[in-house]
């Protein structure tokens, strides 16, 4: 029983510090109750386990002594379908992978298959790609934001309210989305070599627009989170991830960030036109789900900075780096392999082709970010409440469907 | 009294028209929290069914009552069908108590405060029953929390409502209405415990109406629905409806206590009184709505702190502070 130690409680001054980790592997039959265990399934169906996540809890009254994640509800077999697809064909399949970023999905699997064939994408084509990826963030972290607030303050109540605000500025980048590939959700924009569709006239400056209005409502939601002391007592200190830990797991993205870690592929390994412009990274101290939402508040303001800039630099030329293909069968790439890993909304997803020369790939892995952050999930439950378990879930951001796949 | 001669008939026709009243009156509340609500959020609310969606409660209402009414197998079905019943009638009772306008009251009882804050702990039982007949580990869980929560939060409503008790020197609701009377409310006369009191009977009641920042019993994000989480059709709609009764009620007698109840300025008639009496109570209530429609919801183990180590100490004080003004400062209280 000492293995599990409470989660709450105050916290200590910011700096490198090992905090004490809850046994995920605890045998529940060596563990004695005050009085009956109770046995909890969270999910599938739940109204706050973000789609089908189904959580097992071993409940002693209202305290977590043990948690197993069980995944594969969302189970779409997207990889075995890669192998039976032509490499132009399987853009669109990764768009439901994480269905609320498809936009860095489909980056991901093009680079991959670029890297393959050895395709130069046009400069301004990266501009492109680079913009709708971070507008696509924007986009990502406000739908975590209204999800989050949606747990913590229930669906009546003023959790609601953040959920409205926060769609409403969701709507104006999916507006951007629609005009720019006639898609508000699956856009298939990107394509092997470049991107579909050029910028329609008028486009950048909505873009400005877009960015000037929700920079003004940032505030807002600030407003209505980290300066009320109820959200501060809900989140501070709350599921903190000690540095080791994520490491060991592999976290990435803003809940990586959060523990103090500078760890942004977009600067260590820039890609598209990344290395044009200076990212800055976001980082917070203290791995806690406080630290995560500042973390992802904060990357809000930055990518709009960045969609903005690179939409005024956007340079002339073609969007496609190679000619337009007859037929599917065409795209043969060389046998041999490719990975390649960008910095999607939650963390590092990468992709896995390896081909045979052949114009379908012999297998491609895709490495999403929500899988590990779920992992973190028995580290960091026992010795909570019902309450915090749904608060702590809900930080990490995961997105089932590319947990799953 | 309408019916001087006869208190039995009086109670009677008063109790069943004043709350026949009240249940209209809470349908058109929720159509009010769900307009309000919407305008918070950039919506525009009900909108489509009768003029700007007024015939939206009754739709409702007919929607619920059509729906199948599923009882699960293992349910303890005796209390699992009386408990939406009883969530009901326990929310009406308090309005027993409270006087509309002078006169204008079901039963003018000489302990109506003690009266309404038994009344008002009772809402645990039906939450309490519900939570275990469904035989549903989350409403097991909410009907835990709910316990836990009244029994709490009922010490610090005490104390909030014992201080325009010694103020008015009388547990008797149109007594207190009365020292009252031209416009010295006890929420800012005497300066001060007035107000906290106020604050804190404010907190505990929304605490046991299990409102927002407080409703942890039901807690959709954690708990499904809470207690009624396997309560279809009409069953779940009176525990709805029960919710939003005790919030009116609990606006109602927060109005009297420290707002002067029906006193206010202009001509002393029965109807003019009726409506600042309105007038307050809905004031009270949409203070609550703006409080629910801004906040999160705090933590189980977060609220019995909040109760234990603030709310009742500070309850305790500002007691004491009323007690020693009401026997040291000479003026107009009792």
């Amino acid at each position: 029983m000492e293995m599990i130690a409470p989660q709450h409680g105050s916290v200590s001054a910011a700096g490198p510090r090992v905090l004490p980790r809850a046994n995920p592997y605890l045998d529940i039959e060596s563990y004695e109750a005050e009085g009956d265990l109770m046995v909890l399934n969270m999910g599938p169906q739940h109204p706050s386990t973000h789609g089908v996540l189904r959580l097992k809890l071993w409940l002693d009254g209202e305290e977590v002594v043990k948690a197993v994640p069980y995944l594969g509800y969302l189970h779409r077999g997207v990889e075995k379908l890669l192998e039976k697809l032509t490499y132009v064909m399987s853009t669109p399949i990764v768009d439901k992978n994480d269905y609320v970023s498809s936009m860095t999905n489909e980056i991901a699997l093009c680079m991959a298959f670029e890297k393959l064939e050895g395709t130069e994408v046009p400069r301004r084509a990266r501009y492109m790609r680079t913009i709708v990826a971070e507008l696509q963030r924007v986009a990502s972290h406000l739908l975590w934001l209204a999800t989050f607030a949606l747990d913590m303050g229930g669906a009546l109540g003023g959790g609601t309210s953040v959920f409205m605000y926060c769609f409403r500025e969701r709507e104006l980048i999916l507006d951007l989305f629609e005009e720019l590939t006639g898609a508000r959700f699956h856009y298939h924009y990107h394509q092997v070599g470049g991107v579909r569709h050029d910028v329609p006239t008028g486009w950048d400056a909505r873009v400005h627009e877009v960015a000037a209005r929700i920079l003004e409502r940032i505030p807002e939601y600030e407003q209505m989170l980290a300066e009320n002391p109820i959200f501060l007592k809900r989140t501070r200190g709350i599921g903190r991830i000690d540095v080791g830990l994520a490491q060991e797991l592999g976290l990435s993205g803003p809940n990586l960030r959060a523990c103090g870690i500078p760890f942004d592929l977009r600067v260590l390994q820039p890609y598209a036109a990344y290395d044009e412009i200076e990212v800055r990274t976001v980082t917070a101290e203290g791995g806690d789900v406080l630290a995560r939402y500042r973390v992802r508040v904060q990357e809000m303001r930055e990518s709009l900075r960045i969609a903005t800039t690179l939409i005024d630099g956007l340079p002339g030329g073609p969007i496609m780096g190679r000619k337009p293909i007859e037929t599917p069968n065409a795209v043969r790439p060389p046998a041999g392999e490719a990975y390649v890993a960008i910095e999607s909304p939650r963390g590092e997803l990468g992709t896995w082709v390896i081909s045979d020369g052949s114009p379908k790939p012999y297998r491609a892995k895709i490495r999403p970010p929500s899988f590990h952050a779920l992992s973190a999930l028995p580290w960091l439950l026992p010795g909570t409440t019902i309450p915090d378990v749904i608060v702590i879930l809900g930080s990490l951001d995961p997105i089932m469907g590319e947990a799953d796949r | 009294m309408p019916f001087p001669h006869d208190p039995i008939l009086h109670a009677l026709v008063l109790g069943v028209v004043l709350c026949s009243a009240l249940l209209g009156v809470t349908s058109y509340f929720i159509w009010f929290e769900r307009k309000f609500a919407g305008r918070m959020q950039g919506r525009v609310g009900p909108k489509h069914v009768g003029w700007e969606g007024l015939l939206q409660p009754i739709a409702d209402a007919f929607k619920l009552l059509l729906k199948e009414d599923i009882v699960p197998r293992a349910a303890d079905k005796p209390l699992f069908h009386l408990a939406p019943l009883l969530a009901v009638v326990v929310a009406l009772m308090g309005v027993a108590v409270v006087p509309l306008a002078s006169g204008l009251v079901i039963a003018d009882l000489d302990v109506g405060v003690l009266f309404f804050l038994a009344a008002g702990a009772m809402t645990v039982l039906p939450t309490w029953m519900a939570g275990w007949a469904s035989n549903n580990k989350y409403a097991l869980i909410g009907g835990m929390r709910a316990v836990a929560q009244s029994v709490a939060y009922g010490v610090p409503m005490v104390f909030g409502a014992l201080v325009p008790v010694i103020f008015a020197g009388s547990m008797n609701l149109s007594e207190i209405v009365a020292a009252q009377a031209g416009g010295h409310w006890f929420l800012w006369w005497p300066p001060g415990p007035g107000l906290l009191a106020a604050g804190i009977f404010l907190m505990a009641s929304l605490a046991e109406g299990n409102r927002i920042p407080f409703d942890i019993p039901e807690a959709e994000s954690e708990l499904v629905s809470g207690v009624s989480t396997e309560y279809t059709g009409m069953k779940f709609g009176m525990f709805y409806l029960a919710e939003y009764v005790h919030s009116l009620v609990g606006s109602a007698l927060f109005a009297t206590l420290f707002l002067g109840g029906h006193d206010g300025p202009g001509p002393d008639l029965l109807a003019l009184q009726v409506v600042w009496f309105a007038l307050k109570t809905m004031a009270v209530a949409t203070f609550i709505l703006w409080i629910r429609w801004t906040f999160v919801r705090l933590r189980s183990d977060q609220l019995m702190t909040l109760c234990w180590k603030w709310l009742l100490p500070a309850g305790l004080v500002v007691l004491m502070v009323a007690a020693v003004w009401a026997r040291f400062v000479p003026g107009r209280t009792a």
